[in-house]
């Protein structure tokens, strides 16, 4: 399989101006992305977690380039989309495309579902004849699930879940390669997740896409990628397969992530040892020096507040970003 | 019992067939204004004063600048409104027909107030949205000219134009349509500072529509609401402009006139018991306002309706 996209030391950084400090005085800088690297085959689904304010949204918007990064690569079949003049971008753009977190909120609502559906397709192939348009709008409506002649409704006339459909085909009416799901599932009910991660994985397969999905719920991620990335506080702490990840995780950080997920079964859930994280996600304006986790990490010593840690190659394309990492036994049956 | 699936099949075809309407969120807007007695009412009696500034010419017995001298100096008793002699609104001072001037005095006057919110709406939206969207530097010197323009005393400034380039309506427009695009641009930035973090305008951005195009399709019809409410609230305020500037004898010039202009009039010659000289201008001028007044409230309230 080839690799569709390579990132490369991504980070993206964001001044931000003291509220009524003098125009001149110095921003402080705030790292929300720092020195993130992974790649992407085609037909592949990675997972990106961590918790609210790790930097995976920050992540997506820089790939989908609706946030400049200031530096690093990122690499979209060889071309690099950072260096790229806004012109440029936006004719690639169409090989990228995003799919939302609140699927209300994504959709104009003065425009009726056709046109939202057929927005890019107009935007990027402006030739296209109405009648064609139409037709393709309709065709990709039934594919995810909506009737078609409900072309002509508004965003507000119809449910979480089906908006969340109407976002989907409007990420999938120009063929994408690639698609970035931002927590698709995280503002819909459990029974509507289901058949939503369900339709995306459907879609993935038959359409052979590549899919970043980002969520903060691990079992949802773990179902539907096949590699997934854990981030804290802008930084990569671990990625491995889902399978590897969630049963045999080396990083401290994952280990506590993972055995933070409840399990639905009372006697399982009882006899868990969960190492419990105290503390919260210190600001990514100052983050700690050496390794960003050691303010909390159980395992911390000295040493990790000198050097930013590596990325430990353990085989098998599973890469740990600390130095003690040992296997630990979690339970994640979700 | 089992559906037929002959039958089902005929009702999946049917549906997929007939293309449901949707409700836009301004046909919501239409049937909540509709329930708006007042505002109704309102909207009609405007709809009559337009048609009387309108068509109201073609009743007129009399030509608005024929001076009937016969009447000089017994205006009081001759000038009385009545529909024998055809001056339904009476006559004025100079014995020219009232009825035929109050037409022409509320078209100008309509005509002031809907080209003012009319530049306000295309200028001051288009500027402000623009400002708004691309924010950063752009968007403080577009605001700081906005700033300086405001911070000009225009009443005085207006009064300095029509004497210097002479008084006409021409310039009196150009001075109202000057101003009134100001307020409004500062209320469609900051609508559009809010709307641009909206996600559905990322979703543009990163599908690659053209930032023009992003102002036109998805900035702009969410401001209009907003816009709209403003521009009818604003209409009043310009036609009082003008009637300010004409009361002052600014405005607009003999033999044409403005409410405010025969306003003034009849002001003038009160006291000799002409009353209707006041009464029918300032009766056409005050159902007009209130009319604007009530339409715009009936107008935010069917606009947004989470708002009250």
């Amino acid at each position: 399989m080839s690799t569709i996209l390579s990132v490369k030391d991504l980070s993206v950084t964001f001044d931000v101006h003291k509220q009524g400090a003098w125009p001149w005085t110095p921003a402080q800088r705030l790292h929300a992305v720092s020195q993130m690297s992974f790649h992407i085959k085609a037909g592949e689904c990675l997972g990106v977690v961590g918790e609210s304010g790790s930097g995976k949204s920050t992540l997506a918007r820089a790939i989908v380039g609706t946030v400049p990064s200031s530096g690093g690569q990122i690499l979209f079949e060889g071309a690099d989309l950072a260096r790229m003049d806004t012109r440029q971008r936006r004719v690639h753009r169409r090989d990228v495309q995003m799919i939302f977190q609140d699927p209300l909120a994504a959709l104009n609502p003065r425009m009726t579902v056709g046109d939202i559906i057929a927005e890019p397709l107009v935007t990027h192939e402006p030739k296209t004849p109405r009648v064609e348009v139409k037709r393709r709008v309709a065709e990709l409506m039934e594919r995810v699930g909506l009737l078609p002649n409900l072309i002509n409704r508004y965003p507000h006339e119809f449910s979480g879940g089906q908006c969340q459909r109407i976002g989907i085909a409007r990420a999938l009416i120009l063929k994408p390669k690639l698609i970035i799901c931002d927590e698709p599932v995280s503002a819909l009910d459990v029974s509507v997740q289901a058949q939503v991660v369900n339709l995306l994985m459907e879609l993935q397969r038959d359409m052979g896409l590549s899919m970043i999905f980002i969520a903060h719920d691990l079992s949802v991620v773990k179902h539907i990628s096949d590699r997934i990335i854990v981030m804290y506080l802008g930084r990569q702490m671990e990625t491995a397969s889902a399978e590897k990840l969630t049963t045999a995780p080396e990083h401290p950080y994952t280990q506590a992530l993972i055995s933070s997920v409840p399990i639905p079964d009372p006697k399982l859930e009882k006899a868990r040892i969960r190492p419990i994280l105290e503390g919260e996600l210190p600001s990514p304006l100052a983050p700690p020096s050496g390794c960003v986790f050691r303010t909390r990490c159980p395992k911390a010593q000295a040493s990790c507040a000198g050097e930013r840690p590596k990325m430990i190659d353990l085989g098998e394309n599973h890469f740990v970003g600390c130095p003690f990492h040992a296997p630990a036994k979690v339970i994640m049956t979700a | 019992m089992l559906p037929n699936p002959a039958k089902l099949e005929g009702v999946i075809d049917a549906m997929a067939v007939a293309e449901v309407k949707g409700r836009s969120l301004w046909a919501d807007a239409r049937t909540r204004f509709m329930r708006n007695k007042a505002a109704v009412v309102s909207l009609v009696l405007l709809a009559l004063v337009a048609a009387f500034a309108l068509f109201g010419g073609f009743f007129a017995a009399w030509e608005r600048d024929f001076v009937d001298f016969s009447l000089t100096g017994r205006n009081a008793h001759m000038g009385v409104p009545s529909i024998e002699t055809g001056h339904f609104f009476g006559t004025d001072n100079n014995g020219r027909d009232l009825y035929a001037r109050v037409v022409q005095g509320t078209g100008i006057s309509l005509m002031v107030g809907i080209v003012g919110a009319l530049v306000a709406v295309v200028v001051g939206t288009l500027y402000g949205a623009t400002a708004g969207y691309f924010g950063g530097r752009l968007d403080g010197v577009m605001m700081r000219v906005v700033d300086v323009l405001m911070s000009i005393p225009f009443m005085f400034v207006l009064i300095l134009m029509l004497v210097i380039f002479g008084r006409s309506i021409l310039m009196l427009f150009l001075g109202i349509g000057l101003i009134s695009w100001l307020d409004m641009a500062r209320i469609a930035r900051g609508q559009t500072l809010s709307i641009k973090n909206k996600e559905f305008v990322e979703v543009a951005v990163a599908t690659g529509v053209h930032p023009i195009k992003i102002i036109l399709r998805h900035i702009v019809p969410n401001l209009l609401g907003i816009v709209i409410v403003y521009a009818t609230l604003l209409v009043p305020n310009m036609i009082i402009f003008e009637s300010f500037i004409s009361f002052l004898g600014l405005g607009v010039q003999e033999p044409n006139t403005s409410l405010g202009a025969l306003i003034n009039e009849g002001a003038g010659t009160m006291q000799y018991g002409t009353l209707w000289q006041i009464a029918f201008p300032l009766f056409f001028f005050v159902v007009t306002i209130f009319a604007f007044f009530f339409v715009g409230d009936g107008l935010r309230d069917a606009l947004d309706p989470k708002d009250r």
